[in-house]
């Protein structure tokens, strides 16, 4: 890949309804793009969909995405989260080895990084953690030596502080679609 | 009142003023067919081939501004139309394709002629729908209308359910949605003013968007007031007449020696409507080296696409132009003279059969015939030795250069047209979707086919002198095919043109058939498979290496 990449964030509101998210990745796969992390849920409006993509790229490819996925019929709002001052969160699960011995070990850790068991057995524990994706790889670093059974992250979710909203923007799609 | 979903989809295709439908029958489509034989107010041409009736609907739309329409059937019928569309995507050709499909309780069940078509359509058109409520059915319709025709058109898929069009709905009559118009930014028409009136070289560069958007009136003003030569890409030829004096042909990589030195020269390339693609802007670094490049376009994510440009302007060239040309000066006329100076030597004129065949059947052909052309080196001549007077009359698959596109859009542009049609095609391309030739005859279409048959496929060939060392690869036809014999097995006519002698009276003898018969005449064109499509420029290369010559021959 390019040598100037970027780790870029990119919020759409889209349509609630199915192949949606087909569409959408079909634009990064088509140009070999890779979609590094990918976020969707239904928003307060149960026909939108918000989406969180991150994209690791130069700024030609965060332009040529953001404005290929403006084009599309099912993608109401778009924006870049880099250009703003936003609050990131993502949520890690994590199962690992914790005997008797390394319990109180890991405990003294989930401490400092205020993450949580939420599941024991005899020898595993389920940890869960929220924050920023930057906490979690460093939180991940630490745990790592116990040995990680398996693990699961949501993908970065993101808003923008103040009152500015992804409703709010200016786009492609206002104009044209 | 309450209608059947397939009558419904006919009212609404009434409503968006379609009088026009190519296409295929089925067993997922038998409601709508039925729908269509109680209306009677469409017509319909069978083609003999799904792929057929997307080429014709791509043809009838370029000819005439309107939303081309194909039907087919599920499954076979509707992968066979795949290629068609995908063919007024690259080329942002607004179409409407309706597919029928399996019921909602055989979805998903790997049934009898089911395909997931919007899927497979996806990357292909502008966007796609499956219809599986009748309830959503007519402003599914209006919507696909809407969305084909405005900002960059393109074809809409819309794949309707078997249940859906069986199914009883209440039904309202509503006029198409209004257009939207874009709204340009002032502050841009202005720099742009600025810009333009600050160059000393302006050269107007017309791309597709200008024929989409219609804007032929204001592209001559507008070159006008300037005093500007303008040059055009495949798309956008016939957008200027190519006998008008400010005309110097094609740009890219078949392009004319006047258009690539006017390239060179000028200090301000004004782009409109044009992506800049690679067999145009070839290498995109090099393309407008140190130029000012003003992009005019409808579609935002063109900007800085390929070429980097010095401003870019949202816009319909129409209205931008219109908003444009009051602001800029008049220029002294010096520039025009000396990009014109080159226009005198004109491209190498090597001893091509095809060229005077093509300047003679322009000559004979009535002035606002469509012209329409398959893919390959005919398709370059045709493009450099034609002229368009008239536009929007020129059909080729520009984008993605589909071989076989040439009989269903001429069958296509004369419905649009209602008049006699020119193709000219090659053997390679002709042997692809011959079988329109039998609709041709059967809807009683006047078209001449000039069948530039060399016995190989000429354009890969001459990739394979230049870049291959010669190893003619798969590229030598070997056809005992009887194309004179073909022809008339299928109840057209045929004739012969085998000498230089014969090329004016055989010519005018195909002309005259078709005219008065209304039927299509197969013109067998002999021509040498050593004939190159000249000037060229490799692909990735600057503009200063424009080949006159082959370097081999």
């Amino acid at each position: 890949m390019q040598s100037d990449t970027t780790k870029y964030t990119i919020s759409a509101l889209v349509a609630n309804k199915s192949g949606v998210l087909t569409r959408i990745s079909g634009l990064f796969s088509r140009r070999g793009y890779n979609i590094e992390s990918l976020t969707v849920c239904a928003t307060e409006d149960p026909d939108v969909s918000r989406m969180t993509v991150i994209l690791i790229g130069d700024e030609y490819m965060l332009n040529q995405m953001i404005r290929q996925m403006d084009k599309l019929e099912d993608v109401m709002k778009i924006g870049c989260a880099n250009e703003l001052d936003c609050v990131y969160r993502e949520l890690l699960l994590a199962k690992v080895n914790a005997n008797s011995e390394t319990r109180s070990q890991i405990t003294l850790i989930n401490e400092v990084y205020k993450a949580k068991v939420v599941d024991l057995s005899i020898d595993t524990m389920i940890l869960e953690l929220t924050g920023d994706p930057e906490k979690l790889d460093a939180y991940l670093k630490v745990i790592e030596p116990f040995g990680i059974l398996e693990m699961q992250r949501t993908g970065v979710t993101v808003l923008a502080r103040g009152r500015h909203t992804l409703k709010d923007r200016d786009c492609y799609g206002d104009h044209v679609n | 009142m309450k209608l059947k979903g397939a009558d419904i989809l006919i009212n609404c295709l009434l409503e968006q003023g379609v009088d026009t439908i190519f296409g295929y029958p089925g067993g997922a489509v038998l409601d709508i067919y039925d729908a269509l034989y109680r209306n009677g107010k469409i017509h319909h041409i069978l083609t003999a081939h799904e792929q057929g009736a997307a080429h014709a609907a791509d043809g009838y739309a370029r000819v005439t501004g309107k939303v081309g329409v194909c039907f087919a059937t599920s499954g076979p019928g509707a992968t066979n139309l795949v290629t068609g569309i995908a063919t007024a995507y690259m080329d942002s050709i607004p179409m409407v394709a309706v597919t029928g499909n399996v019921g909602l309780n055989m979805l998903g069940r790997d049934s009898f002629q089911e395909v997931d078509i919007a899927g497979i359509t996806m990357p292909i058109t502008k966007h796609n729908f499956i219809v599986k409520d009748v309830k959503e059915l007519a402003s599914t319709i209006r919507k696909a209308f809407y969305i084909a025709s405005n900002g960059r058109k393109g074809p809409v898929l819309i794949d309707i359910l078997k249940n859906v069009q069986t199914a009883e709905c209440e039904y309202e009559p509503a006029k198409p949605l209004p257009p939207k118009k874009i709204a340009i930014d002032n502050g841009n028409i202005d720099r742009a003013a600025e810009i333009i009136n600050e160059s000393k070289k302006p050269l107007v560069m017309v791309g597709g968007g200008v024929v989409a958007s219609r804007a032929f009136d204001e592209l001559k003003d507008f070159a006008e007031k300037i005093d500007a030569p303008v040059t055009y890409t495949l798309m956008g030829k016939g957008a200027l007449p190519d006998d008008e004096r400010r005309n110097l042909g094609m740009l890219g990589m078949h392009g004319t020696v006047a258009a690539a030195r006017a390239l060179i020269a000028s200090d301000c390339i004004i782009a409109l409507g044009t992506r800049f693609s690679d067999r145009v802007a070839l290498n995109r670094e090099l393309f407008a080296n140190g130029k000012k490049v003003i992009h005019v376009d409808v579609d935002n994510a063109e900007f800085n696409k390929n070429v980097n440009v010095t401003l870019s302007v949202l816009a319909d060239v129409k209205t931008f132009l219109q908003e444009l040309t009051p602001k800029l000066e008049g220029k002294d006329g010096e520039w025009l003279k000396t990009a014109k100076a080159a226009d005198g030597k004109k491209d190498a004129v090597a001893n091509v059969r095809a060229y005077d065949i093509l300047k003679k059947a322009a000559e004979l052909a009535p002035e606002d015939s469509p012209l329409i052309t398959d893919v390959g080196q005919h398709q370059m001549w045709a493009a450099q030795q034609y002229p368009m007077n008239k536009p929007a009359l020129f059909c080729s698959s520009g984008g993605l250069g589909t071989m076989g596109y040439g009989m269903g859009a001429a069958i296509g542009a004369a419905f649009g047209t209602g008049r006699l049609c020119v193709l000219v095609t090659g053997d390679g391309c002709f042997n692809m979707n011959m079988n329109e030739l039998s609709t041709a005859v059967t809807e009683g279409v006047p078209l001449v086919i000039l069948l530039m048959n060399n016995g190989v496929l000429g354009m890969v060939r001459q990739w394979q002198k230049i870049f291959y060392n010669r190893r003619f690869s798969q590229t030598t036809l070997h056809k005992k095919t009887d194309y004179i014999k073909f022809a008339e097995s299928f109840g057209a006519k045929g004739i012969l043109i085998d000498k230089n002698d014969d090329i004016g009276a055989k010519l005018k003898e195909a002309f005259d058939f078709a005219a008065h018969n209304l039927e299509p005449v197969l013109v067998d064109c002999r021509i040498s498979e050593d004939d190159n499509v000249l000037p060229m420029i490799k692909p990735g290369a600057a503009y200063e290496t424009q080949l006159k010559e082959m370097e081999d021959d």
